[in-house]
């Protein structure tokens, strides 16, 4: 199932090089110099390159294949029920052959009702809830990620909803989707993201007692240095990084 | 642990100390602490290929009560170290501890947050395992290892003895970290 | 209750929910005194962490009355590994031998599911090799039928049926012989890599795929003979743990557990990958939305898996088993040596010798590994247990910068409180069999 959206942001032909990037996607981070060498002096003369890394951004229409189907559909049954589609989506992602689109958290409830039960859409399996945490991300630095895939029509699309990370909040859609229990529990013992209206948001990975969420890129891997054959090694997190 | 701890030194200990020996390595009940993918290998040692009841081990006891070898096989999570020390004090003496795998003696590859960086934090453990997962040859050879430590074991003032100079032996010894060359 | 009869053992204290009563061992008849005494019938029972029928580190917190569980609920997280954290600190490459430890009964699903995400963040779905697609698709089947005879066998083995699973380790043996011929370890494997796998089939393989076959297609009837039409069996089964379809969809339930309430999904079928349009198979289905039927849809599948595997022998050709791309591939080439398995010494005289940019992009991408352009990607395998899926973000950087796998486990596993609730507390144990739950995964 090949779609057509072509992502402006990527060309995938370029010898699998990052293509070149606009200026609209959401920025995460911004590298320094050419090999990531974060300590000690870099001798290669790409010290000084600042270069801001984008994810793919806003896709134009035609996303192509059945995206404009899904799309068009989603927008005409928010529009019945009196909510402007444009204040819903912030905006749609078309890149790898996947449809995302981004909704503003306070309409996400009723976005994953719409496309649970518009007979068009029929969203019915919904494959949990991912966190990601985009420290570089300012005003939503908590993502939360939710795949929906439709039986009916064998599809899949992809929400996206940001939260800041001094207020990390976000409706729980367990009365639309049950199965997001323990996914909104996991979510929320790993990056602290609050799933409002869930029946019961308690810790499901770590002990009840645990401080902090352990997933988040400001927490440590909480490795420990190694002793091997008279030497010390660092823990993962305190190595050399490339990126 | 009963009677025979409160025999004078001599040759009456030592002849209940092989006595009681032999017919301690000859009955060992494991308990069934199955973790993760070492849990697996350790069924299939159980499982009729490997046959562990040519040792007479096939009999994994559910309840801690009636074992007295805990083989910890697998990596044990921050969450789950309370439980396998509750588990390890209802167990009755005298009670030994295979630590299965690289996980529980270490914490393996999974040096992070979530993994007790190796079983000897929680528990004092016989025989250390290595691989990931050690084939089921390789936990029968430990469990070898184990009957012929169990079959040695001392008993009242030789057994205290014993663990004096064990220590002593351990204050003499030389760090790790100041060996030097291939470790082996 | 008095102090005189709270001893070490088994101690009660009282709270808003009524007497609770922590019973660590001891005298059993103290404490069903002491429950008689109480007013409630209700009694709470915790089954696990560490319990010899629960597969696995699960928790059971069953509330029941009489035989009768009233409420039940999952304690999980004991075996919670942190593997999607340590993967944010390792290379792309090097992330295949974490997730195969996620399911340990389904190592290849893991990294087959981990690697096509990787394959897709980088675009080069097209250029891998026929022939390592039809290797995953080889090594991915037999994994199905290693996974479903533990599956059986655990599940015997927990209803009291220990033949059954003699039977299924017996047959387990078999694939994961072939197994270490090919990955050279009998789990764990990290052997499927992002763009291809990690070597070709070693010589003698495809023979002994195909005893094993012959073998397989003796022992499969057995299950047959020993289950299936076993009335004790079928008794202990049927009507147990029903979930029906509109409850595998609320609860995002699927393989096996889906396919017992007559929906065949399965997404070798509605979404191929690795070339699954190509095989020749069937989806097995059964009407009856309980735990019997999960059994014979298993039995089938592993009749089905091992037609794809003979189908696979047919379309294996000679080929390469990575990408051309040489920006991507990993640079060793294996071989044999007096100390075991390890990069071969012609190809590190080649390199060391002949040319220094060789040596210099063999050391950056073995040290550094490759870029993966920024963005997000899921990719969802037919796991044995439902839908394996992964989504993967990459910063364009050298490492993962998230991913989360929704391990099938998991998200079966919520089904536990609409399976077991007004059932018979022996019945938990069948239900929770018949999810086919593995900690490791669930945890992850």
């Amino acid at each position: 199932m090949k779609a057509n959206g072509v992502n402006p942001d990527q060309d995938l032909n370029a010898e699998n090089l990052p293509g070149r990037r606009g200026d609209h996607g959401e920025a995460i981070r911004v590298q320094h110099g050419m090999f990531g060498a974060n300590n000690g002096g870099d001798t290669t003369g790409y010290g000084g390159l600042v270069r801001p890394v984008r994810l793919p951004g806003q896709a134009g229409r035609p996303y192509g294949g059945w995206f404009d189907e899904v799309a068009d559909e989603l927008e005409g049954a928010l529009e019945e029920q009196s909510l402007l589609p444009e204040n819903a989506i912030e905006k749609t992602v078309v890149d790898r052959d996947e449809l995302t689109f981004h909704i503003a958290r306070e309409h996400l409830p009723r976005v994953a009702r719409t496309l649970r039960d518009d007979p068009a859409l029929r969203f019915e399996l919904c494959t949990g809830v991912s966190g990601v945490h985009f420290p570089g991300d300012k005003g939503r630095e908590l993502h939360a990620v939710y795949h929906l895939r439709s039986i009916t029509h064998n599809r899949m699309i992809r929400l996206e909803v940001g939260a800041p990370d001094d207020d990390p909040h976000i409706p729980s859609i367990v009365d639309v989707y049950p199965t997001n229990d323990w996914h909104e529990r996991e979510t929320y013992d790993f990056f602290g993201l609050v799933f409002d209206g869930h029946p019961a948001l308690t810790r499901i990975m770590m002990p009840d007692d645990w401080q902090g969420f352990p997933q988040r890129k400001d927490y440590p891997l909480g490795g420990i240095p190694v002793e091997y054959k008279g030497a010390q090694i660092p823990a993962p997190d305190q190595r050399r990084s490339y990126s | 642990m009963g009677i025979e701890e409160k025999l004078p030194s001599g040759f009456l200990l030592t002849t209940v100390e092989q006595a009681a020996g032999l017919a301690r390595k000859s009955s060992v009940f494991p308990a069934t602490f199955g973790l993760a993918c070492c849990a697996i290998e350790m069924m299939t040692t159980g499982a009729g290929r490997y046959d562990l009841a040519r040792f007479g081990m096939e009999v994994f006891r559910g309840s801690p009560r009636q074992a007295d070898l805990m083989i910890v096989a697998g990596r044990v999570s921050q969450k789950m170290a309370p439980v396998l020390r509750q588990v390890y004090d209802q167990m009755p003496n005298p009670k030994w501890v295979i630590s299965m795998g690289v996980c529980a003696s270490s914490g393996g590859m999974f040096n992070n947050y979530a993994i007790v960086q190796g079983v000897d934090h929680i528990v004092p453990v016989d025989i250390y395992l290595p691989g990931c997962p050690p084939r089921p040859e390789m936990l029968l050879d430990a469990i070898l290892k184990l009957h012929q430590k169990i079959r040695e074991e001392k008993l009242g003032v030789n057994r205290e003895r014993a663990a004096r100079e064990a220590e002593e032996a351990a204050l003499k010894a030389l760090p790790t970290i100041e060996m030097k060359g291939l470790l082996r | 209750m008095s102090a005189t009869h709270a001893t070490p053992s088994a101690s009660a204290r009282e709270t808003t929910e009524g007497t609770v009563y922590t019973v660590t061992g001891g005298d059993w008849d103290e404490v069903v005194a002491a429950a008689a005494r109480a007013d409630d019938e209700r009694i709470i029972v915790n089954m696990g962490p560490q319990h010899p029928s629960t597969h696995g580190v699960l928790r059971l917190i069953l509330e029941i009355d009489g035989e009768t569980v009233t409420e039940a609920r999952c304690g999980i997280g004991y075996l919670h590994t942190g593997i999607e954290k340590n993967l944010e600190f390792r290379n792309w490459t090097q992330g295949t031998t974490f997730v195969t430890r996620m399911d340990y009964l389904t190592p290849f699903y893991n990294e087959a599911a981990y690697c096509l995400g990787v394959e897709k963040l980088l675009g080069i779905e097209d250029q891998v090799p026929d022939r390592a697609s039809v290797i995953r698709v080889l090594l991915m089947e037999l994994n199905r039928l290693s996974s479903h005879l533990v599956a059986i066998a655990t599940g015997g083995m927990e209803l009291g049926a220990t033949t059954v699973m003699i039977y299924g380790f017996r047959d387990r043996e078999l694939i994961l012989d072939i197994f270490e011929l090919i990955t050279g370890l009998r789990m764990n494997h990290a052997y499927i890599r992002p763009g291809g796998l990690a070597q070709d089939l070693p010589p003698g393989a495809v023979d002994q795929i195909r005893a094993f076959l012959i073998q397989m297609r003796k022992n499969l009837p057995e299950y047959d003979k020993l289950a299936t039409g076993n009335p004790i069996f079928k008794a202990r089964l049927q009507d147990v743990g029903y979930l029906d379809l509109a409850g595998c969809m609320a609860l995002g339930a699927t393989g096996p557990i889906v396919r017992a309430t007559g929906l065949p999904h399965d997404l070798r079928k509605s979404n191929p990958y690795c070339g699954y349009e190509n095989y020749d198979f069937e989806v097995p289905t059964a009407d009856t939305c309980d735990a019997y039927g999960r059994f014979l849809i298993r039995l089938e599948e592993m009749r089905q898996s091992l037609r794809i595997v003979e189908q696979c022998l047919e379309r294996l050709e000679p080929g390469p088993v990575m990408v051309e791309d040489k920006k991507i591939a990993w640079p060793a080439q294996l071989a044999l040596g007096p100390d075991g398995l390890g990069n071969s010494l012609d190809h590190i005289k080649n390199i060391m010798g002949t040319s220094m940019e060789a040596l210099i992009h063999h050391f950056k991408l073995v040290t550094e590994g490759f870029r993966v352009p920024p963005g997000q990607a899921y990719i969802a395998v037919e796991s044995p247990k439902g839908e394996l899926g992964v989504h993967m973000v990459s910063d364009g950087g050298t490492r993962p910068f998230r991913v989360h796998f929704r391990d099938p486990s998991f998200t079966n596993l919520q089904a536990v409180a609409a399976m077991c609730e007004g059932g018979q507390v022996a019945d938990v144990i069948v239900a929770v069999a018949s999810i086919d739950p593995v900690m490791g995964g669930v945890d992850r």
